[in-house]
Order: C-alpha cells, then sequence, then structure tokens
C-alpha cells in the first residue's frame, strides 16, 4: 500500500470531519432532544423533592443506582480491553481501541452524575470531596462512598488521558489538511506535534506506562463500586465474591457496548475497510467467554447461598427464584447466558448481526443484574417489618432513557470532531518490515543476476 | 541557519539516507527524522528511546503513595472519631484510597513529563505539512557550511521531493 496522498486510509478516516451529512444533523437533533426530556425530569425531581421518584423505606436504591452500576460497568469495556490489547500488542486492536475507549469516559461522566441524581440536595454533592470543612472535619475516609469518589476520579482521569494522548497525532493530521477554523482548532489540539522520532517514543513510552497503570485501576473502580453493597450487612450483598462478579460482570457489559457502538459505526461512517468481521468474531469470543465466566460466578453465588439456608438470605433467593422479581431474573438469565452462549458458540451464527444481537441482551441482562442485585435485597431485610416494595416512577424512567440518548449523542459528536479510528496506529499496521524489505531487494538482485 | 531537509515516501530509502549523512560526518543528534507514525523496526528511529519515562512514573507514583498515605493518616488523626469499631487510623480503608493517589500520581507524572518535554520543550523550527500526507522528512536543522554537501547527499538517496532549503 503506498505511504503517501494516494494512501485512501487517511481520507476515508477523516471524512466524517471533513464532511457534514444530514443524518448528522438529524441524530443529533432527535437525540438532544431526548436528553432535554432527560434534564426536564432531573428538574421535576429537583423541584417536587425525592418523592416523585419511587424510592421509599426502605427501598432508598432504585433505578438511579442501577444506572450508576450499570455505566460504571458498561466503562470497564474501553480502557481495560484497549490497554490489555495494546500490552499484549494485538495487531487486530487497531481499529478497535479508540471507539472502546470513548465508551469509557462518556460511560463514566454519566454513571457518575447518578449519584449526584440521587441525591436529594444535589447542590450539596461536593461534601463527598476530601476538603476541611467550617468545623475543620474531613469526609470519612472509612466510607465506601468516598472510595467511590476517589476510584472513579482516578479512572476518568486515567482514561481521559489514555483516550487524548494518542489523537495528538491525529490532530495534528487534521491540522494540516484543513483551513480557517478547523486548522487552528486542530492546530491547538496537536500542541505542536511534527512527529519527530523524539515525540514518537516519548509518546509511545508515556502510551505503555499508562496502559499498565490504568489496568489494576480499572479493575479496583469496579471493585470498590461492589464494595458500596458488599460492606453492608444486607442479605445477599455482604458477600466476599462480589468484587470478582463485579469486574466479570462490567467486562461482560462493556464488550457487548463495544461491538454494538463498533457496528453502528462500521454502518454510518462506511468503515467495513477498516472494522473487518474478524474484529467482531474477536470480539464475540471474548463476549462468549465473558458469559460463561458471568455464568459460573451467578451458580457459585446462588449455589452457596442456597446450601447455606440463611432464611433471611433464602427470603431474598425465593422472591429472585420464584417469587415477584421471578420473571426479571430468567430473563436476565437467558439474556445473560441461553441467548450469547446459544448464537456465540456456532460459527455460522457468530456473524456481524449474531453478535450485535447476543450484545443488545447482554446490555438488557446486565442491566437486570445490576437492578436484582439492588432492589429484592432491600425489599426484603433481615427483619419482616421492614420487608417494602418498590415500583419506578415517570420520572426515573424518562431519566434512565436519556441517559442512553446522552451517551449516543456524546459518541455521535465524537465521531464527527475526531477520528475515530486512530490513523497513526493503523498506518503502523501498514508498514513493511525492514527485513521483508531487505530480502526483496535481495531477491530482486538475485534475479537481475540471471537475467541477461 | 538555514535548515535543509527532504520528502521520502519509502522507510527503506529513508535508512539509506541517514546511514549516507553519518558517513559524511554528520552527527546522530543533528539528523532530524519527521514522519506521520512511528517507525520502530527501522534503525533510523531508534534514537531518542525515553526509558526513563517509567522511572518518572515509578516516582510519581511514590509520591502520590505518601500523599495518600500522609492525607489519610493525618486528617483521621486530626480528629479521632471512633467508627464502626475501627482504629482511628484505619488501614484497611486507608489502603484503597492510597492506591489510588499512588496511581493517579504515577499516570499524572508520566503525562506531565510528556507535556513537558516532547512538547513545552519545542522541537526543531521548521516542518513540512507534506509529512500528514505520509511523507518522511530527512534534514538537519543547522547544517552551517555543509549545505551543499548534505544536499547532495540527500538528493543521491533518492527522495521523492528534492532537498529545499528553509528560509
Amino acid at each position: 500500500m503506498s505511504r503517501t496522498r494516494n494512501n485512501p486510509l487517511a481520507d476515508d478516516l477523516l471524512r466524517p470531519l471533513l464532511h457534514t451529512g444530514v443524518w448528522f444533523y438529524a441524530a443529533v437533533a432527535a437525540l438532544g432532544s431526548v436528553v432535554a426530556c432527560g434534564l426536564a425530569a432531573w428538574g421535576y425531581q429537583l423541584w417536587h423533592g425525592m418523592g416523585v421518584a419511587g424510592v421509599n423505606w426502605p427501598v432508598f436504591w432504585g433505578f438511579h443506582e442501577t444506572n450508576f452500576v450499570f455505566w460504571i460497568g458498561i466503562s470497564h469495556a474501553g480502557t481495560l480491553i484497549s490497554a490489555i490489547l495494546r500490552l499484549v500488542n494485538a495487531r487486530w486492536r487497531r481499529p478497535v481501541t479508540r471507539c472502546a475507549e470513548v465508551i469509557t469516559v462518556f460511560a463514566l461522566m454519566i454513571g457518575a452524575i447518578f449519584p449526584i441524581v440521587h441525591l436529594g440536595k444535589p447542590w450539596l454533592f461536593y461534601w463527598v470531596a476530601p476538603y476541611p470543612s467550617a468545623r475543620d472535619l474531613w469526609v470519612n475516609f472509612r466510607s465506601p462512598l468516598v472510595w467511590d469518589f476517589f476510584a472513579i476520579n482516578t479512572y476518568l482521569t486515567g482514561s481521559l488521558l489514555f483516550l487524548a494522548l494518542p489523537m495528538i497525532p491525529d490532530f495534528a493530521l487534521v491540522r494540516d489538511r484543513s483551513t480557517g477554523w478547523r486548522r487552528r482548532i486542530y492546530g491547538t489540539l496537536a500542541l505542536g506535534w511534527q512527529g519527530t522520532t523524539m515525540q514518537w517514543h516519548r509518546l509511545e513510552a508515556a502510551m505503555q506506562i499508562m496502559a499498565i497503570a490504568i489496568i489494576p485501576v480499572a479493575v479496583s473502580v469496579h471493585t470498590i463500586v461492589s464494595f458500596d453493597f458488599s460492606m453492608a450487612n444486607v442479605p445477599m450483598w455482604h458477600s466476599t465474591i462480589f468484587g470478582p462478579y463485579f469486574v466479570a460482570g462490567a467486562i461482560f457489559s462493556g464488550i457487548a457496548a463495544l461491538i454494538i457502538a463498533m457496528a453502528v459505526l462500521r454502518r454510518q461512517l462506511k468503515l467495513h475497510a477498516y472494522l473487518h468481521d474478524v474484529h467482531f468474531d474477536n470480539l464475540a469470543k471474548l463476549l462468549l467467554l465473558m458469559s460463561l465466566l458471568w455464568g459460573y460466578f451467578v451458580t457459585a453465588e446462588r449455589l452457596t447461598v442456597w446450601y447455606g439456608n440463611e432464611p433471611h438470605e433464602m427470603a431474598v433467593f425465593w422472591a429472585t427464584q420464584r417469587g415477584q422479581f421471578a420473571p426479571l431474573y430468567w430473563t436476565m438469565v437467558t439474556c445473560n447466558f441461553i441467548v450469547p452462549v446459544t448464537i456465540l458458540s456456532f460459527r455460522r451464527l457468530r456473524t456481524v448481526p449474531g453478535a450485535v444481537v447476543a450484545s443488545l441482551g447482554v446490555l438488557v441482562g446486565m442491566w437486570l443484574e445490576r437492578f436484582l442485585i439492588i432492589v429484592p435485597s432491600l425489599s426484603n431485610k433481615q427483619l419482616p417489618y421492614s420487608w417494602g416494595q418498590y415500583a419506578p416512577q415517570p420520572v426515573e424512567l424518562v431519566i434512565m432513557g436519556a441517559t442512553f440518548a446522552a451517551m449516543a449523542l456524546l459518541y455521535t459528536l465524537f465521531a464527527k470532531f475526531v477520528p475515530i479510528i486512530s490513523i497513526w496506529e493503523m498506518k503502523v499496521g501498514n508498514q513493511p518490515h525492514p527485513d521483508a524489505v531487505t530480502a526483496s531487494e535481495d531477491e530482486m538482485s538475485e534475479l537481475w543476476k540471471v537475467r541477461p | 541557519m538555514t535548515p535543509v531537509y527532504a520528502l521520502f515516501d519509502d522507510p527503506a530509502v529513508v535508512q539509506r539516507a541517514v546511514d549516507a549523512l553519518r558517513e559524511v560526518g554528520i552527527a546522530d543528534r543533528e539528523i532530524v527524522v519527521m514522519s506521520s507514525e512511528p517507525f520502530e523496526e527501522w534503525e533510523f528511529s531508534h534514537r531518542d528511546k525515553a526509558d526513563w519515562l517509567y522511572k518518572v512514573a515509578g516516582a510519581g507514583g511514590l509520591v502520590g503513595f505518601a500523599a495518600g498515605a500522609w492525607f489519610t493518616t493525618a486528617t483521621q488523626l486530626a480528629w479521632p472519631l471512633k467508627t464502626s469499631g475501627m482504629p482511628i487510623v484505619a488501614p484497611w480503608p486507608n489502603m484503597i484510597v492510597v492506591f489510588e493517589l499512588t496511581m493517579l500520581g504515577a499516570m499524572l507524572a508520566t503525562v506531565g513529563t510528556l507535556l513537558v518535554t516532547a512538547f513545552l520543550r519545542g522541537g526543531p523550527r521548521f516542518y513540512d505539512p507534506a509529512i500528514s500526507d505520509g511523507y518522511i522528512l530527512v534534514g538537519v536543522a543547522a547544517p552551517g557550511e555543509r549545505v551543499a554537501t548534505i544536499a547532495h547527499t540527500l538528493t543521491a538517496a533518492g527522495p521523492t521531493r528534492d532537498p529545499v532549503p528553509v528560509q
């Protein structure tokens, strides 16, 4: 493949930035309207108080916390997968990494909003930040909610930097190919990038370090989110399995989100030449593996509770197995295990549409899993006098719908203003190897020798 | 001082050009190579490795660790409030905060050092937008009286665009 201007790679990947289609404006208007509805619903909740949400004694955590855990889980797709693939130098990672890293950043931002949405007085959210108050009191570092603050902020900072660093050379490319205000903006974002060997070495060393650092941080984030539950003495929460169970579930839902995002990008931006079937096949195999792992964790958790036969835990257990939550529970099992294992185990079904169907199922199933962790346990606490019901209210449903629209809107805007596939990393994938060049030159010399 | 450079579209030819510049007495540190992609496999890009950045990250991690340990311990001792039967300075919960600040320190030190040393310090005072089209620039920032020799050497290597002096 030619390395210079005739190479269609940069032209293809820069097309969405330099040309705007009608679909872009239509998508932004539609998604923006839904987000506006969500903001209005939040405003309504602020004006009338938390009473308009379905949460009440004893179920104080409902849809908002379910969405918090769900979105933090989705955020696991990007940075973690990208970092692992970078460290093992998987060649097929190149078109996938940025698509994945963007999911992490936006999902984290959306997830981190929910604890604030859930607060009755959200303007006091800074109380969770460590600062000395008027009475010289600091936050209580023994509280899992404070651990959340540190973990989510560290992960968000790291993920933003991990996403932004490899974008610098691509910003320079857009700078050199554009004019007017675009050139000025991308020139600023490119930070004066010239592409000297020194800059490349430092950028790559920094990316390597970030990849090493971000993996344990990613694992810690969802472990700490699981501590929000497992540190409490609530039936079926106080469990040592929760950390790895949450991490596995987060990676599971994250991969599903990544497959869906890549399928939409491939179709809308016509990226078939870069997002190949093999990328979907590899991710679908990972999804299958995580589905089996999820099944293993659920079986281990349920079997241990059933065998222990503790009365207060069995109340929650039976509520989910054959009680009021059973339809949701068995839908979850179908979506998270039966559907993906059935579709993805067979090569003939493991196509792009097959992977997308399985991924949609996993997203539904994983959202239900988060709901079923939170609500049944709070509805059936140790003492029967504190049992209660929870039913989501319209305001919670609208806010939840708006977050999905917000994710799609942010992703659409990002794909419009930044190359969604790292151009320079794709170029590296097309480079000739020095040994191959030397060999072919030697072969040519031999060929010339025998010719008259 | 007028820099001189040529543009190439083949890394194998770039390697020949860099080798030829060395042969006529140009030191490695004087040769500038710019490209829109890294050429890790090619010898001409093996200069300026940044292995020391790992030590910077380690140092940043240590600073984060110390800051986290001090922060949690000092604030708990400043207001000794017994919580849930835990000691005043509770090592297990503190470990979580200390871990996060350690990793944050390592990451911020890495990126901060990258920004200062690779961007703010300033590189060669010339550039060609054709690099973004896939061309590889090979040149010398301060050729002095060797302009003719360098231009001849670069031309002999077979560039896509012949050497140009930069004003």
